[in-house]
């Protein structure tokens, strides 16, 4: 599935990101992912130790946070915290409802070891 | 990206950044970088750059997906039929292998160009960008980009498309939208294909369907058709016609047509910002 390509984006941006800051290593990255964002967590971890050998993220620790998914009603104004394939009020049960936090495929963070002194 | 305005801040990872933000140090020394930034943002920045050309050239560009055999090629011959006079149209064919599609969409006098994905299972902004370069956008109104039939995977990578069209044929099962909620809570237009053998099927209703979707709080319009019959395919004819002038009209505005729902780093709007936000990272207050 998709997730490989998703991991083979993620670990160009991490090594960009390391270059820029001068790491060595990559100790730790935090990804934050909501079930609407199509990536799978489980998929996720499996594909990422296959993208991320030969690179300087080879050992970091992935962490992903899964969001909730959350909507706020355009009638009555309410926030719910819903499920996936299904994004009414949970309060008035209307259609109208806008996401709030759910979709989010995000690299939240990093850990950088600068020097090989670190190790 | 957006380390200024915050709308890529969600109360799902605003800890994060508050002044205490659990990462905001190491008691080791290593330095914390906070990024949040989009997973695909180099597809993103891509994306952004298709939909240049499109702006550019007053293309208005739909992004078709489904399963495998819904019906894309067959909707999109029928469309051709339909409207070849009247629009100038061209198409993006994807698939694992073989150039089937492209041929079939070239027998109806159609410029098309054919992705061979090989075993990717979607479409991705620099696969469509090469293959823009195969296309005279001068010369067309309607760019279909037909993606690789999958209702997974498609759904979470922005071509730069102006609008997302999801099939959902009757042989495959009115609960489709709950199953798959990403790809068709991306859709700005939805069509039941394949109607004219609704009445060999008793199991899918229509009604159903529809229901289901808007589960998604989803607002997109609905329409049955049968392409083969060539039946029900005006509301679909009057979207595509109503589309293409509102692109027209907002290009002349200076702005662009975007998806309803967008894959998450699209719509973090400080990509818009592009090339020079190609962003490091912003450092969380390290210990100096």
């Amino acid at each position: 599935m998709h997730e490989l390509s998703v991991c083979n984006a993620l670990l160009e941006q991490v090594e960009s990101i390391a270059r820029d800051h001068h790491a060595v290593r990559v100790d730790r990255i935090v990804l934050q992912v909501g079930p609407l964002s199509g990536v799978e967590i489980p998929l996720l971890r499996h594909a990422y130790p296959l993208a991320a050998t030969g690179t300087v993220a080879e050992n970091a620790e992935l962490i992903v946070e899964a969001l909730p998914v959350k909507v706020r009603c355009s009638q009555c104004g309410a926030e719910s915290e819903v499920e996936a394939n299904r994004l009414l009020c949970g309060r008035c049960g209307d259609f109208r409802t806008n996401l709030l936090s759910g979709d989010e495929m995000l690299l939240a963070s990093l850990e950088l070891i600068e020097s090989a002194a670190g190790d | 990206m957006c380390d200024t305005c915050g709308c890529n801040i969600t109360p799902g990872n605003e800890h994060l950044v508050s002044n205490d933000g659990k990462l905001a140090r190491t008691p080791d020394g290593k330095k914390a970088v906070t990024v949040l930034r989009s997973l695909l943002s180099e597809n993103d920045r891509q994306a952004i750059h298709n939909r240049g050309h499109f702006d550019k050239h007053r293309v208005m560009a739909v992004n078709l997906m489904s399963s495998p055999g819904a019906g894309k090629t067959s909707l999109l011959e029928a469309t051709i039929t339909a409207l070849g006079s009247e629009l100038r149209i061209g198409v993006v064919e994807g698939d694992l292998e073989t150039e089937n599609d492209a041929q079939r969409i070239r027998a109806k006098g159609v410029p098309a160009v054919q992705i061979s994905t090989g075993s990717a299972c979607h479409l991705d902004a620099h696969m469509v960008h090469d293959a823009l370069h195969k296309l005279d956008l001068a010369s067309l109104d309607i760019l279909f980009i037909e993606n690789v039939g999958n209702l997974v995977c498609p759904a979470s990578f922005d071509l730069g498309q102006h609008r997302n069209a999801t099939l959902l044929s009757v042989t495959e099962g009115d609960d489709k939208p709950a199953k798959y909620p990403v790809i068709f809570r991306a859709a700005d237009l939805v069509l039941l294909t394949k109607m004219d053998l609704l009445p060999f099927l008793d199991d899918f209703d229509p009604g159903r369907a529809e229901e289901q979707l808007r589960g998604l709080a989803s607002k997109a319009p609905l329409h049955a058709v049968s392409a083969r019959r060539e039946d029900g395919m005006e509301p679909w004819f009057d979207w595509l016609r109503a589309e293409t002038e509102a692109l027209q009209r907002r290009v002349a505005a200076g702005e662009t047509l975007r998806p309803a729902v967008q894959p998450d780093g699209a719509r973090l709007h400080g990509l818009e910002r592009e090339p020079d936000d190609r962003a490091t990272g912003h450092l969380m207050a390290p210990n100096p």
